[in-house]
């Protein structure tokens, strides 16, 4: 089955990149690990990464019709603000997701 | 060097267990919706075992995304990996568990190892052997639930969104800079509206990485980091 085999193909690339950005500072320390782009590149590249990742994953909500995204954005700033408050991760997405579950299956300001 | 016992490093990771098994089941879920069978999700979590890799995977495998696509993006995202080796290299014993060590450094693994300091061989490979346990748990969990699950899921995909905000909150509080978000969002946004909803994380990433790059030379000095 080809959607199988696309599953098993991403699978298989995700392991090895995974492994690889983990395996990569033990290759390198054998050499100068510590130049000034890499140090910069690994600092600034993940909250960068986290970002277009948010903004990627509302791709389908249909901003143009009413309500506009408001579920989206209003769990987003609870989501933010929550974790801001208290910095625990599991508290932040719990309370985030389960509002935004809950606002779909009221039909709370549904269009 | 602390003593091996194994019940000290079952201790040690048990916030790192209260984590990764509901975040192992949102994951199993989520995935369960994409129709595959759920013993693909144990294979990602023993084969992959990456949560933001896996989550951001199940969005790109539901958009049918290319396999150099996942890949990259992949790498783009596991970039951070690549800082937690510098301060293992020293530590972790060589020999044949060396490679699994590696393996599993996770954000959450990391943190309880170099929070542990120096330690014994077995407490490294225990604290991240279990860790492991507690993400493919979760992930087979999560997949058994979704497949015949009889709850209301609808909104349930929020987790992902949650997910990332609360990590890109937490990196950009870690570099102490929110010029990477406020980076980031302008390019994936011009990346959404120049190449559309399909190609905008590929397009965004590159966009993003080439104005980090820019700004790299023109404002960040070297020093700084």
């Amino acid at each position: 089955m080809a959607d199988q085999r696309y599953l098993i193909l991403a699978i298989a690339v995700m392991a090895l990149a995974t492994f690889a950005t983990r395996a990569l500072p033990f290759l390198l320390l054998r050499g100068d690990a510590r130049q000034p782009l890499v140090l910069y590149l690994g600092r600034y590249l993940p909250p960068a990464v986290m970002t277009a990742l948010v903004i990627y994953s509302l791709k389908d909500v249909p901003f143009a019709a009413a309500p506009h995204g408001a579920p989206q954005l209003l769990a987003i700033a609870v989501t933010a603000g929550l974790h801001l408050w208290k910095r625990n991760a599991l508290l932040s997405i719990g309370v985030g997701t389960g509002l935004f579950m809950w606002m779909t299956q009221s039909g709370f300001l549904a269009g | 060097m602390p003593p091996a016992h194994p019940l000290s490093a079952f201790r040690a990771t048990l916030p790192v267990m209260f984590g990764y098994i509901p975040l192992g089941i949102a994951f199993g879920v989520l995935f369960a919706q994409l129709g595959h069978p759920w013993y693909m999700a144990t294979a990602m979590g023993l084969a992959v075992y990456a949560g933001a890799a896996q989550f951001m995977a199940v969005g790109l495998l539901a958009a049918g995304a290319g396999i150099w696509e996942i890949g990259l993006a992949t790498l783009l995202l596991n970039a951070r990996h690549m800082f937690y080796g510098l301060s293992m290299a020293a530590r972790f014993p060589r020999g044949p568990s060396r490679a699994y060590l590696i393996f599993g450094l996770t954000d959450e693994t990391y943190s309880l190892l170099a929070a542990a300091g120096p330690a014994s061989p077995g407490f490294y490979l225990t604290v991240t052997a279990l860790n492991q346990v507690y993400w493919v748990l979760g992930c087979t969990v999560g997949a058994w639930l979704g497949a015949d699950t009889a709850l209301d899921l609808r909104g349930l995909d929020f987790v992902l969104t949650a997910l990332f905000v609360v990590l890109a909150i937490e990196q950009a509080l870690t570099v102490r800079d929110a010029r990477p978000v406020l980076l980031a969002a302008v390019c994936t946004l011009l990346a959404w509206a120049l190449a559309g909803a399909q190609h905008m994380l590929l397009v965004g990433l590159a966009l993003t990485t080439i104005s980090l790059l820019v700004v790299y030379r023109r404002q960040w000095p070297t020093n700084a980091i």
